[in-house]
């Protein structure tokens, strides 16, 4: 009996001295959340990414793995603007997690610190796929991961209160290298002001007005919807009187309807990673706009 | 000689310089002109100060018109009573069958009749049920939602109305009211979310179509990688296969426990087992006698049921907008044991009421796959199959009047059927079927029903289970 409470006492006192070392348990909805918080938190995060480059947030599940995960996460790092709204509300209900619910400090919406692009005057199905907040892909434009990155440091600073001196050390290290080379990536993309593009789907609104593309076409007919064979053919006319100089397409996105545009249309297709791991270059927030615009800058010419 | 000397000396007299009058006039000169300077230097600062600053103002102005835009905005959307307004979605379904046997006569041989809804929809243009759902946070606390089907009949049944916490700690989550129960894979989700028009042949032979629990719920989940859950219902026990018993305490109580995860990033799984326990009293249906005379049989006893299921769904990478491919099935195990009776008093009165011992261990199991193989369009195929097992009726084996042919619906014989569907679904929110189910439920008979069914969705649209 005494050597039971003994045993006992001891992994006590091992799960006690291993939570203190334990670190913030975070899910991230998409990648770019993901890899800023690993930047603004280094080794005192504990980051699972839910969905990855290949995947289209929109048509994620709530599936087993993503309810075990928010069970035990301390802060869940999202978009918000209804992007996550087949899946994350469901996570939340299911996962049994007071600390992740809607209005507590461990529930994150990025879309709440920038101001959104593309607000719907009249909000109505037929429309497609709108969201009421306006669109949610907000991580493209770099002047938005900063204000997000801001609001972050301060959201781990206070679930996490004994390590604030070190995420804000982080943060402001991270804003420093951030606004370093922000600088640079606009000087580097003069040459792609007033560039035509068209696009897959409207996800790239946000990166178009930082570097002033001018997106004069999708190959979605609607949001949300699959291209079409007559709004390409009508797509197509339409370029041949307001010519466009390439055709962006996300990791993610079917290349069938791209690929018929750009033959017809003689105009490359540039597949752009649209998140921390689309592909081989882009590992790391920084490696993803470096990666972007030495895409978007070999067809400037 | 001399007067050139003397004009030399006049001139270099006035060549010498300026007389001291004429420097000071200069020096007063000088000093206006750096006086003026710096006036006019401040005067030009001020102006260029509040030139900047109106600047700032005007773009100030801006910033705050836009702010203020999208507050009014929004804030438009959110004043008065109605901005705490839960969530509403509609469901609208409805069907085209084609049955070459008649729906009204459908029957699952081999099995006492569950009560519900479970036949083929009414041949011709049918309506399905609509189905209103409302759903949103009371308080911190707690989240209610709300699930009315309004069938074809103009009635209003309750199929959900539970209240579920919100923040309990230690991954608990307690639901009250009336639920669809956690029990196997396909009951607790909805209907119109299911990949077929109808429910499999097990869930209509032993939970009526689906089980609904008047009572509580408490789930767990485990703080692991892995999904591990348990969960526990007590309730009245008066839906299938309970019966209504007017009894104080709880008429009947469920477990289950599911575990589930990812295999890489393309596939998802889950699998389940699961527990139901009531006990009917006076659970009775109706048949007919050997002479086709209506008899009422009704059930005393002890129910208990073990399902255990599994669904595994795969999309490359992990995205499911193109292809995806979906594998589930579920098996059914009941065991009933208690005493039956026979009651012919509305038909031929031959033998009146008489009671026997009655005890069955019967079975189901059904698995289907969907493939998903273009953006849009689905392919199905469902195979479902009962096992009679053993049925063994007191009245009928110590010989007290009655004979097995005066329980036709306990005829041996194991039901099946094979169900292939095809569908299109042009947004999330809405879908059109087409399904062919070749249906052995009746002995002896097989059913070809061809039916189109369409599923449309207005308003909020909630989250899917896995």
């Amino acid at each position: 009996m005494f050597k039971l409470l003994k045993c006992i006492a001891a992994l006590a006192l091992f799960l006690a001295a291993h939570s203190v070392v334990a670190a913030l348990n975070v899910l991230a909805c998409e990648p770019e959340w993901g890899a800023l918080v690993k930047e603004l938190g280094g080794d005192r995060v504990d980051v699972y990414v839910a969905t990855t480059a290949r995947q289209d947030p929109h048509r994620i599940e709530a599936r087993p793995s993503l309810i075990a995960r928010g069970r035990r996460a301390d802060l869940v790092a999202c978009t918000g603007a209804e992007l996550e709204v087949g899946w994350l509300p469901l996570v939340q209900r299911q996962s049994g997690n007071p600390r992740i619910q809607v209005g507590q400090p461990g529930n994150f919406e990025a879309a709440r610190y920038v101001t959104a692009l593309e607000v719907p005057q009249r909000l109505d199905r037929a429309q497609g796929d709108v969201h009421p907040g306006g669109n949610p892909h907000v991580h493209l434009s770099p002047h938005n991961i900063e204000k997000v990155a801001v609001a972050l440091g301060e959201r781990l600073s206070q679930l996490d209160g004994t390590e604030a001196p070190y995420y804000e050390a982080r943060t402001q290290a991270f804003l420093q290298r951030w606004q370093q080379a922000v600088a640079k990536w606009e000087q580097a993309a003069a040459p792609l002001k007033g560039m035509p593009v068209v696009v897959h789907h409207k996800n790239f609104s946000y990166l178009s007005a930082w570097l002033g593309l001018k997106e004069v076409g999708e190959l979605e007919p609607r949001p949300g919807l699959p291209p079409t064979a007559s709004h390409l053919s009508g797509l197509l006319a339409r370029l041949r009187t307001d010519p466009a100089k390439a055709v962006l397409r996300a990791a993610y996105d079917d290349p069938q309807a791209a690929e018929w545009l750009s033959t017809r249309a003689g105009i490359p297709v540039v597949v752009l990673p649209f998140t921390v791991g689309g592909n081989d270059k882009a590992t790391d927030l920084f490696t993803l706009f470096d990666d972007m615009l030495t895409r978007l800058l070999s067809v400037a010419k | 000689m001399f007067k050139r000397k003397l004009i030399a000396a006049a001139i270099a007299l006035a060549c010498a310089g300026p007389a001291p009058a004429q420097d000071a006039e200069l020096a007063k000169i000088r000093e206006e002109i750096t006086q003026m300077k710096e006036v006019y230097e401040s005067r030009i600062n001020a102006l260029e100060k509040r030139l900047a600053e109106a600047e700032a103002k005007a773009g100030k102005g801006e910033r705050g018109a836009a702010s203020a835009e999208t507050a009014a905005a929004s804030a438009s959307r959110r004043t008065g009573e109605n901005a705490f307004n839960p969530a509403i979605s509609l469901i609208l379904q409805g069907t085209y069958a084609d049955t070459s046997q008649d729906p009204e006569t459908y029957q699952i041989t081999g099995f006492v009749p569950s009560g519900g809804e479970v036949g083929p929809p009414k041949r011709s243009f049918g309506l399905g049920e609509s189905e209103l759902n409302i759903w949103a946070n009371i308080d911190p606390y707690f989240q209610g939602r709300f699930t009315a089907a309004l069938t074809p009949d103009n009635e209003a049944e309750v199929e959900e109305a539970y209240v579920q916490t919100l923040a309990l700690p230690s991954g608990f989550i307690a639901k009250g009211g009336r639920f669809f129960s956690g029990l196997g894979y396909l009951n607790p989700l909805h209907q119109h979310a299911w990949d077929f028009q109808d429910a499999p042949l097990p869930y209509k032979a032993f939970l009526g179509g689906q089980l609904k629990q008047d009572g509580v719920q408490l789930k767990w989940i485990a703080p692991t990688d892995l999904l591990i859950e348990f969960g526990v219902e007590l309730s009245a026990g008066d839906q299938f296969p309970g019966s209504d018993q007017g009894r104080n305490g709880i008429g009947g109580s469920t477990v289950f426990a599911h575990v589930g995860g990812d295999i890489g990033r393309s596939t998802a799984w889950r699998a389940g087992l699961s527990y139901l326990d009531i006990s009917p009293k006076d659970r009775s249906y109706d048949d007919v006698d050997a002479f086709g005379m209506p008899t009422v049989n009704s059930f005393t006893g002890k129910s208990k049921l073990w399902v255990a299921d599994a669904v595994l769904k795969w999309a490359p990478d992990g995205d499911a907008t193109r292809t995806n491919f979906k594998l589930q099935g579920e098996y059914f195990r009941r065991k009933e044991d208690g005493e039956i009776t026979y009651d012919d008093s509305g038909g031929s009165a031959l033998f009146g009421p008489v009671a026997g011992a009655f005890d069955t261990r019967q079975s189901g199991w059904y698995l289907q796959g969907v493939y998903q193989f273009a953006p849009r369009w689905r392919l199905g195929y469902r195979y479902d199959r009962l096992s009679f097992g053993t049925v063994n009726n007191g009245i009928v084996q110590s010989s007290l009047g009655p004979v097995a042919a005066d329980f036709p619906v306990l005829t041996p014989y194991s039901p099946s059927r094979n169900t292939v569907m095809l569908d299109w679904s042009p947004s999330e929110f809405s879908r059109l079927r087409l399904q062919y189910t070749a249906d052995k439920s009746r002995i002896g008979i097989t059913d070809d029903q061809f039916i189109v069914q369409y599923i449309y969705s207005l308003g909020a649209h909630g989250a899917h289970g896995f």
